[in-house]
């Protein structure tokens, strides 16, 4: 029989060169390609940040000559731009709190490389992702990982199923301690790097300096759910949802209770604030929905679990496709949460799909 | 079997530039020491430099030993610069389509040494416009502090009229990066008149890491290295001698066997432009045809992706290249092929390859049955249209 070709996406992370490998171990024809994401990249990696350097293509390559499979660059400069930065910017400027892995993961991983392995003759990609893709009569479904702390089914739940179809994960049943031990027995020299966190196009960790400089800091009204001014903020998008601190209000709560974000109004540049009952959400509209696996049938109410948040919690909850949204009600509220964030639904350790959050309650 | 059409990035080293090496290598002596070790050391490498300096024409005075062309080239033009400029001639003239071991040193010169750069342009076979080089001389004669255009280009092969240079250049100092025509074509730098001429050893079988700057006798010009002032008090660095030994060795080879090995590599070219053009009809060559390098051939394959062909041709077994990658390793629209008026698509398109008296019709035949399918699935996976 004629080897699978796959491209294998690497990082210069540990999880991706043990990825390849075992992707080569289990009979793959593996090419590594590195992604280059920014147009501009910075020399060296500064801890935990940032994966756009000339430091990381130099690890992913050494990482593929130790494994012993062809390496290559591929400039995605520009498609992430497009994809990922522009739509974090814009999001932003609708005052909602984007996820950019989603989109990077939906638009550049598993759509402008699957697209373009395939077209070259590859069958798939492989990742060093968390998650774990089961065969079932009706295709592959995506799954969590066995190591839940390192779960990152969340982040893939934007890939529909052709795109899962061609999505491999070998890490997925392994827990990150074991990757590493295999990194070093393997000869990998990233066994012992550190775990990128953050957004690596904010190489400073710094996102709402980073905000700041591309959307300006245009002062406005920080006012409470009545419309009364209480104070004046930096750029209404330097603010999350639920954000407690850097207030900085001039008019005390008459109760003395702290207050927190409620909403971001873009339009009029206004901040509303409130007590901590009023982030309480039950209620959560998301659109346009990714089915990861089966379409659930239109407006029927089915038991699940949601989750808002990478690493969050599963919380328990109803869930129903309405033809336009998928739409979850909570059985406990959940407080501070903003729209733009990915809602997934779960059945148990299935994905059943994801949207973004348009609407909450 | 894998196949390597990349010799004009490297080519394999000589059976006989191998064993001057490994010869010279175990020989003991500091080619500087003046007991007997050292003279015996010297004697040798005072003899390769003769060797050398005959294959290019030139006095052996005038050969100066560096460890790459890259390291020559900027002797050259930071020398000459450096000393033109303490008599306020502050212009360099120099090509669109220079390599990098030359456009980046001038480009130096103009953000840090105040340097002001005349670019000539070259038309769509990479031919030099000598209008504009006439006219930019003729504007500005005395403020000219060097010429320097490339003897062939790297990409595209094509050769230009340096002799013609060095006429209209009259008493300006011209450089030409040679590295791409020494061991390939007739070259003279006593008949071209040349002040200065860059040359490697690993274009032609000899060794990596040895190369020499050709200077005219009598100029001195400021080092870049400074030390024990070895190379004429220009280069400083103890002799190289192994590799000095065994450049020379791959000179004098080329030099013997280079009207055979041209006409022969000439033949391999167009068999490989033949078989590529038959099974995609829509591919041209680039550069000019007539007056070109025997091994370079440039060639675009529309609406494809450079990197994917690469990609699969390597998957195939066959080694060739693209344009050139910034330091992250992506890969970026060539220059070169941009200066001759190709579109960005187009150059990201394109392919080089470079043969060698070692390639065979039978490795033309490998590729020619697999280029089709390649460009077909490289044009699927690029999104041009």
């Amino acid at each position: 029989m004629k080897k699978l070709k796959v491209i294998a996406a690497m990082s210069g992370g540990v999880d991706s060169a043990v990825a390849a490998a075992r992707a080569v171990d289990a009979g793959y024809e593996v090419v590594g390609v590195h992604l280059a994401l920014s147009s501009n990249p910075k020399k060296y990696r500064s801890g935990a940040r940032g994966c756009c350097t000339i430091e990381d293509s130099h690890d992913a390559r050494r990482a593929a000559d130790v494994i012993g499979i062809p390496f290559y660059i591929w400039d995605m400069a520009e498609e992430f731009h497009k994809g990922v930065v522009e739509n974090f910017l814009s999001e932003y400027q609708s005052g909602r709190t984007p996820n950019p892995c989603l989109r990077c993961n939906e638009k550049i991983k598993f759509e402008a490389v699957l697209d373009r392995a395939k077209a070259l003759g590859f069958d798939g990609v492989v990742t060093g992702h968390y998650a774990i893709t089961k065969d079932s009569p009706n295709g592959k479904t995506l799954h969590r990982a066995a190591d839940i702390d390192k779960d990152q089914s969340y982040v893939l739940a934007v890939l529909r199923t052709d795109q899962i179809a061609g999505a491999i994960f070998p890490l997925g049943d392994t827990v990150k301690t074991d990757t590493r031990k295999e990194a070093k027995e393997r000869g990998l020299f990233v066994a012992n790097k550190p775990d990128s966190h953050d957004i690596c196009f904010v190489p400073s960790g710094d996102n709402a300096g980073w905000l700041r400089e591309r959307l300006g800091s245009e002062t406005g009204d920080i006012v409470d759910q009545s419309g009364k001014k209480l104070g004046e903020h930096k750029g209404a998008y330097t603010y999350t949802i639920g954000q407690r601190r850097g207030l900085a209000l001039t008019v005390p709560d008459p109760t003395g209770e702290p207050r927190y974000v409620l909403k971001i109004e873009p339009k009029s540049n206004t901040v509303v604030v409130g007590s901590h009952d009023a982030l309480a959400v039950s209620t959560i509209s998301a659109t346009p929905p990714t089915w990861c696996g089966p379409i659930p049938e239109v407006n029927k109410n089915l038991r699940g679990f949601a989750q808002v948040r990478a690493h969050g919690e599963a919380l328990a909850c109803d869930y129903k496709f309405d033809g336009t949204n998928l739409i979850a009600y909570l059985d406990e509220p959940v407080f501070g949460l903003a729209t733009g964030q990915a809602l997934v639904i779960y059945d148990n350790d299935r994905v059943v799909g994801s949207g973004t959050i348009c609407e909450t309650i | 079997m894998s196949i390597y059409f990349d010799h004009a990035a490297t080519t394999p080293i000589s059976d006989l530039a191998l064993s001057a090496l490994t010869d010279a290598a175990k020989k003991l002596g500091n080619a500087s020491s003046l007991h007997s070790a050292g003279r015996s050391v010297r004697k040798e490498l005072e003899a390769a430099r003769e060797q050398i300096a005959a294959t290019i024409d030139c006095a052996p005075s005038e050969v100066i030993f560096t460890g790459t062309g890259t390291e020559a080239n900027n002797l050259a033009i930071k020398g000459l610069y450096w000393k033109a400029a303490k008599l306020g001639r502050k212009i360099v003239i120099t090509s669109t389509f220079e390599h990098h071991a030359v456009m980046d040193p001038i480009l130096w010169l103009a953000e840090h040494e105040g340097a002001q750069i005349i670019q000539i342009d070259v038309d769509r076979n990479g031919v030099l416009n000598f209008d504009t080089l006439n006219k930019a001389i003729a504007e500005n004669r005395e403020k000219i502090a060097f010429i320097s255009i490339m003897h062939s280009n790297n990409e595209v092969g094509t050769v230009q009229d340096i002799a013609k240079v060095v006429r209209l250049a009259g008493d300006i100092p011209v450089h030409s990066d040679c590295v791409q025509s020494f061991g390939k074509v007739e070259l003279s730098f006593k008949e071209l008149g040349l002040t200065a001429a860059t040359i490697s050893a690993h274009k032609i079988g000899g060794p990596l890491g040895v190369a020499a700057l050709i200077l005219k006798k009598g100029l001195d010009i400021e080092p870049i290295l400074h030390g024990g002032g070895q190379e004429r008090d220009l280069r400083s660095g103890t002799f190289n001698a192994p590799s000095i030994l065994a450049f020379a060795a791959a000179a004098k080879e080329s030099r013997s066997k280079l009207g055979e090995r041209s006409t022969a590599v000439r033949k391999l070219k167009q068999q490989l432009i033949q078989v590529v053009k038959e099974k995609v009809a829509d591919a041209w060559v680039n550069g000019n045809q007539t007056n070109t390098l025997p091994g370079i051939v440039s060639i675009t394959f529309p609406r494809s992706d450079s990197e994917g062909l690469l990609l699969l041709l390597d998957s195939e077994g066959i080694a060739c290249s693209t344009g050139s990658a910034c330091s992250a390793g992506v890969q970026r629209p060539s220059h070169v092929l941009l200066a001759m008026g190709l579109s960005e698509d187009e150059t990201t398109s394109t392919l080089r390859f470079s043969l060698s008296y070692s390639n065979t019709i039978a490795e033309i035949e490998k590729l020619g049955a697999v280029i089709a399918s390649v460009v077909e699935r490289s044009r699927a996976a690029s999104g041009k249209k």
